[in-house]
């Protein structure tokens, strides 16, 4: 952790959260029956990976899991220069007819979640999309809601929410972070 | 991958970079799953124009680029050189303003002169793709074979790749070169002394005139099309001849790797430098190079319109 940064969740926070969004998952929908769950690049594609195996911990059954990078569905394509890198889209599944949890580690704008709603669609017709996500700090330009979350983080707009998972960084942390500090 | 695409146009391999060929290479590899799915298309394009000029015939690169061009949600215009005012002898310069004119934002250029989307480039904001210039370069063909490589091969360094056949009129072979000596590549031309350019071994080549020597140790075989429009020059005394001394069968690939994969990039001639049954046959990856050319043109599509915004912001 650099020195103008503040920790907000720990290794054991994060990992207590998941465990609770597992159970609140399979509360709602009454199990596994008809559940999958789809991350969004790259630090919702841990989380959900994480999700997975609460959940089947839990319950016996298999969630299958997908990846979607939601890039080519974000609305600022036109406005923006030059474009950001594509990641790889991966659903091994029809999401038609499914309860699809969407996972993604910090909801601001509600803009990815925008995008990733039309990128989801794009591939069926889904009985019901949730949103799971572990930090909500505020800020929305967009009516979206999440249906689960790990912990509200009220921010300003000057500051940073950063996620560290040990899949892709040294381990397990979120922080808060002045911009340009 | 940390580079980022700041090049407006795409006008050949020979001056992109090694991580830039890497970054178009990479991004083609996201776009291969959206023609899988059961809505074939991404909004990333969407309101953005594309012209395809296509001055020479083409089936195959304009399908694919013009299929490309819509699964990105853009909205195309075609024009062909034997329908348009081109042949009323408009020149270059004002068909270029005239397309400036359309508010076009990226155009896709095949032209039979070597240099014709470079200064095409020059007159346009629009981003300029080179689809194919006279017998300079064809830069989306060659990374779509050094794509179709690495999906196979799973890497492109170190691997022999041998050319065989028209190598002095290919601009195939020319993007590749440029390209695969780029990525680490050991590339292998083979012709009779006439088709090969003259000091081609200063592209950094092995050059010979022996098939079996091109088909010995190479991994990767791209066989290049006898350009029969082009033959109003007798470069070998009769077709037959040719096929005699060049041609791809299953006989010479004997001599070959067992993992050897015969690439070509269409339309072939079957009978002259490549039989029937190695089309067809289990080495052949020739449809496989279509598919993923599709991917690849989208790639390119979407890096190249990125790369415009920042200019219209300042104006």
């Amino acid at each position: 952790m650099e020195t103008n940064e503040k920790r907000v969740l720990d290794e054991q926070d994060i990992q207590r959260a998941l465990v609770r969004i597992a159970h609140e998952i399979l509360e709602r929908n009454h199990g596994t029956q008809d559940l999958v769950l789809i991350g969004i690049r790259t630090r919702g594609v841990y989380l959900a990976e994480r999700l997975k195996k609460q959940i089947e911990a839990i319950e016996k059954g298999n969630v299958p899991l997908g990846t979607l990078d939601i890039t080519l569905y974000r609305d600022d394509l036109g406005e923006i220069g030059p474009h950001p890198a594509v990641g790889q889209t991966d659903l091994p599944f029809n999401p038609s007819g499914k309860i699809v949890v969407l996972v993604d580690d910090v909801l601001y704008t509600g803009r990815t979640i925008r995008a990733a709603l039309d990128a989801v669609i794009d591939f069926g017709r889904p009985k019901a999309i949730q949103l799971a996500v572990l930090i909500d700090r505020g800020h929305r330009e967009l009516p979206v809601k999440a249906d689960y979350v790990g912990k509200n983080i009220p921010t300003s707009k000057a500051e940073e929410v950063i996620l560290r998972l040990c899949e892709g960084d040294a381990k397990d942390e979120a922080v808060v972070k002045r911009r340009n500090a | 991958m940390s580079i980022k695409w700041q090049r407006k146009d795409l006008l050949g391999l020979r001056d992109l970079s090694k991580e830039e060929i890497e970054l178009i290479l990479e991004t083609a590899k996201s776009f291969r799953e959206i023609s899988l799915r059961p809505v074939k298309k991404v909004p990333a394009l969407r309101g953005k124009t594309v012209a395809n000029l296509f001055f020479e015939p083409s089936t195959r690169t304009r399908i694919s680029f013009e299929l490309a061009e819509k699964r990105l949600s853009a909205d195309t215009i075609h024009i062909a050189a034997s329908t348009s005012s081109v042949v009323k002898g408009e020149s270059l310069k004002d068909t270029a303003h005239n397309i400036e004119a359309l508010k076009v934002d990226t155009v896709v250029m095949r032209h039979a002169s070597s240099g014709a989307p470079h200064r095409l480039a020059q007159h346009l904001k629009a981003s300029v793709i080179n689809a194919g210039d006279g017998i300079n370069e064809h830069p989306t063909q060659a990374l779509l074979d050094m794509f179709t490589i690495l999906e196979k091969k799973k890497k492109i360094e170190g691997l022999r790749v041998s050319f065989i056949g028209d190598i002095l009129h290919s601009r195939v072979a020319r993007s590749n070169i440029w390209g695969l000596t780029k990525l680490g590549a050991r590339v292998t031309v083979c012709a009779p002394k006439t088709l090969l350019p003259n000091q081609v071994e200063k592209l950094g080549v092995q050059v010979t005139t022996n098939l079996k020597d091109a088909v010995k140790d190479a991994d990767v075989i791209n066989l290049l099309r006898i350009q029969l429009e082009r033959q109003s020059q007798s470069f070998f005394p009769s077709i037959r001849e040719y096929a005699t001394a060049y041609q791809i069968d299953s006989k010479i690939l004997q001599n070959a790797k067992p993992e050897v994969m015969i690439m070509h990039p269409g339309p072939v001639n079957r009978g002259i430098e490549i039989t029937s049954d190695v089309v067809d046959g289990p080495y052949s990856v020739i449809l496989d190079q279509v598919t993923y050319g599709l991917a690849v043109r989208m790639a390119v599509l979407y890096l190249v319109s990125g790369s415009t915004h920042q200019e219209e912001a300042q104006t």
